[in-house]
């Protein structure tokens, strides 16, 4: 049939000539290729001590920020978990109590702010969706461990440290 | 004999034994490292510096791993096998010249165990007995892919052997000895008479034919059925584990190890190297630089050996079978009949 498309190729078989046959010269440019590659520089990264350098938009472990002041942005608004689409975000919302100014930039703040990392994609939601400015994906990489609840990240590993200290 | 002779004897055997079990064991390394620069990858290099210690790791793990012989299987035999396979690989240094003789004081000594005038038939005998550590083990372990393995390198080993076997008759019909001393003294130097004196130059295609025969006769790479992973699960050792599984692949080396000696020694001048006698030396400096010559010789066809390995892909079986019969033995017997041909021509 005609083909419609121009991309069909003939594909030729002759029979082997005599030297293609005696297997040797295919054998012979095939040592001088793998001998290119003997002496190649290898592509190797070793992994802990050399780290391969992320692309701008890498999106890594999350980070509750602080503003200037270093008071927590994050005033437990939801709108992170509600964006999420991996279900990934929990947290309870707190009252700021009097004398607390310093620690939390508005009235309402995230007593628990949990994000489940076997769970999270790393589609960076959250982030488009957070009208504070206060979460970020703009971690490492999320490191390995032994047991699923040690995957659920709280604010001990998410916000970000203090300014002062 | 006296009793020097025989301590003298006995160290040399003991050296020799160390210096196999020592290349076996950084033949592991090397192999690791060269597939690693092979593939454009690192290799090892996480024990000690650059890996070296890497080959002890791995033994240390063997020595640690659960010993398991399987319930059906014969437990006699089954450790027989291995043990076999390791003796054989082990005994074929014996008649290999590693270099001339050194003199200490009143004492000649010559850098060979022994010098028997058949030592070419010798380590043929050797090589065949090595098919039985295979074959025991495979039969052993009560295990069809085990068994299948077992046939296959029974099979390849005994029809590359004949082969090989030619392909030497010709080599043996320039030399007329058997000794593998005088095959080596024979290539004396690198250059006389207007011609090379290394036997490759005389016999390139029984050369040729020896190489792809030692490649079978040790089951490497392209002709690694008796092992291969994708068809066999393991092959003739799937059943092993721990140190037997160790002295197998252990065997495969100081045999990759033992053939690349005797390659060195049959075509390429084994201890000799050119101007050995032009460089005003002594008789023992010639000598030690005749077993380094002979260890670099020794050394490139180990790395050749692995080479190879990552640039051909393996043969299907009847392909082997094909290329061992069909191609290698007429062309061994036409190697035989040109060598006759031109030796009568030349005489």
């Amino acid at each position: 049939m005609e083909s419609l498309s121009n991309k069909k190729k003939l594909i030729e078989s002759k029979p082997l000539n005599f030297w293609e046959r005696a297997y040797l010269p295919a054998i012979l440019s095939g040592l001088s290729i793998t001998m290119k590659h003997f002496f190649r520089k290898p592509v190797t990264i070793s992994y802990p001590e050399e780290k391969r350098e992320f692309s701008e938009n890498f999106r890594g472990m999350h980070s509750l920020k602080r503003d200037e002041n270093g008071k927590e942005r994050c005033t437990a608004c939801g709108l992170c978990a509600l964006s999420c689409p991996a279900e990934a975000i929990t947290m309870i919302a707190a009252e700021r109590q009097k004398g607390e100014e310093h620690l939390y930039r508005e009235e309402k703040y995230a007593a628990v702010y949990e994000i489940n990392m076997l769970r999270c994609i790393f589609c960076g939601l959250c982030e488009e969706a957070c009208p504070k400015e206060a979460i970020y994906l703009d971690g490492d990489i999320v490191p390995a461990d032994y047991l699923r609840k040690d995957f659920i990240y709280g604010k001990d590993k998410l916000v970000e440290a203090p300014l002062n200290q | 004999m006296e009793l020097a002779d025989i301590i003298i004897k006995f160290v040399l055997i003991v050296i020799i034994f160390a210096i196999s079990l020592v290349v076996a064991m950084y033949s592991t390394y090397a192999e690791r490292k060269v597939a690693a620069f092979f593939q454009d990858r690192i290799g090892p290099n996480r024990a000690g510096p650059w890996g070296i210690l890497q080959p002890l790791a791995d033994g240390g793990k063997m020595f640690l791993k659960e010993e398991i012989i399987p319930t059906n299987a014969s437990a006699f035999l089954f450790i027989a096998g291995p043990s076999l396979a390791i003796l054989t690989a082990c005994i074929g240094s014996a008649v290999i010249p590693w270099g001339q003789h050194l003199t200490i004081g009143s004492h000649v000594i010559d850098l060979q165990v022994t010098d028997i005038n058949v030592g070419v038939l010798y380590i043929f005998g050797v090589v065949s007995l090595g098919v039985y550590g295979v074959m025991i083990g495979g039969w052993a372990s009560n295990n069809k892919y085990s068994l299948l393995g077992a046939i296959r390198a029974a099979s390849q080993n005994i029809s590359y052997e004949i082969s090989m076997g030619l392909s030497i008759i010709a080599l043996l019909m320039l030399t007329g000895t058997l000794s593998l001393r005088e095959i080596a003294e024979q290539q004396h130097g690198f250059w006389s008479h207007g011609w090379f004196t290394w036997n490759v130059f005389r016999q390139p295609l029984g050369f040729l034919i020896f190489i792809v025969c030692a490649f079978a006769e040790t089951n490497r790479t392209p002709f690694d059925l008796p092992e291969c992973e994708t068809e066999l699960v393991g092959g003739y050792h799937t059943e092993y584990s721990s140190m037997k599984l160790g002295f197998y692949l252990f065997a495969e080396y100081i045999n990759m190890f033992i053939s690349s000696a005797v390659m060195a020694t049959l075509y390429f001048g084994g201890y000799n190297f050119p101007f050995m006698h032009h460089l005003g030396l002594t008789e023992n400096w010639v000598t030690i630089l005749g077993v380094i010559a002979l260890f670099a010789k020794i050394i490139f066809f180990i790395f050749f050996f692995m080479w190879v390995r990552w640039t051909i892909p393996r043969f299907r079986y009847d392909q082997l079978m094909d290329l061992g019969w069909k191609i290698l033995i007429p062309l061994a017997i036409a190697n035989i009949v040109l060598t006759g041909v031109i030796g009568t021509i030349f005489k």
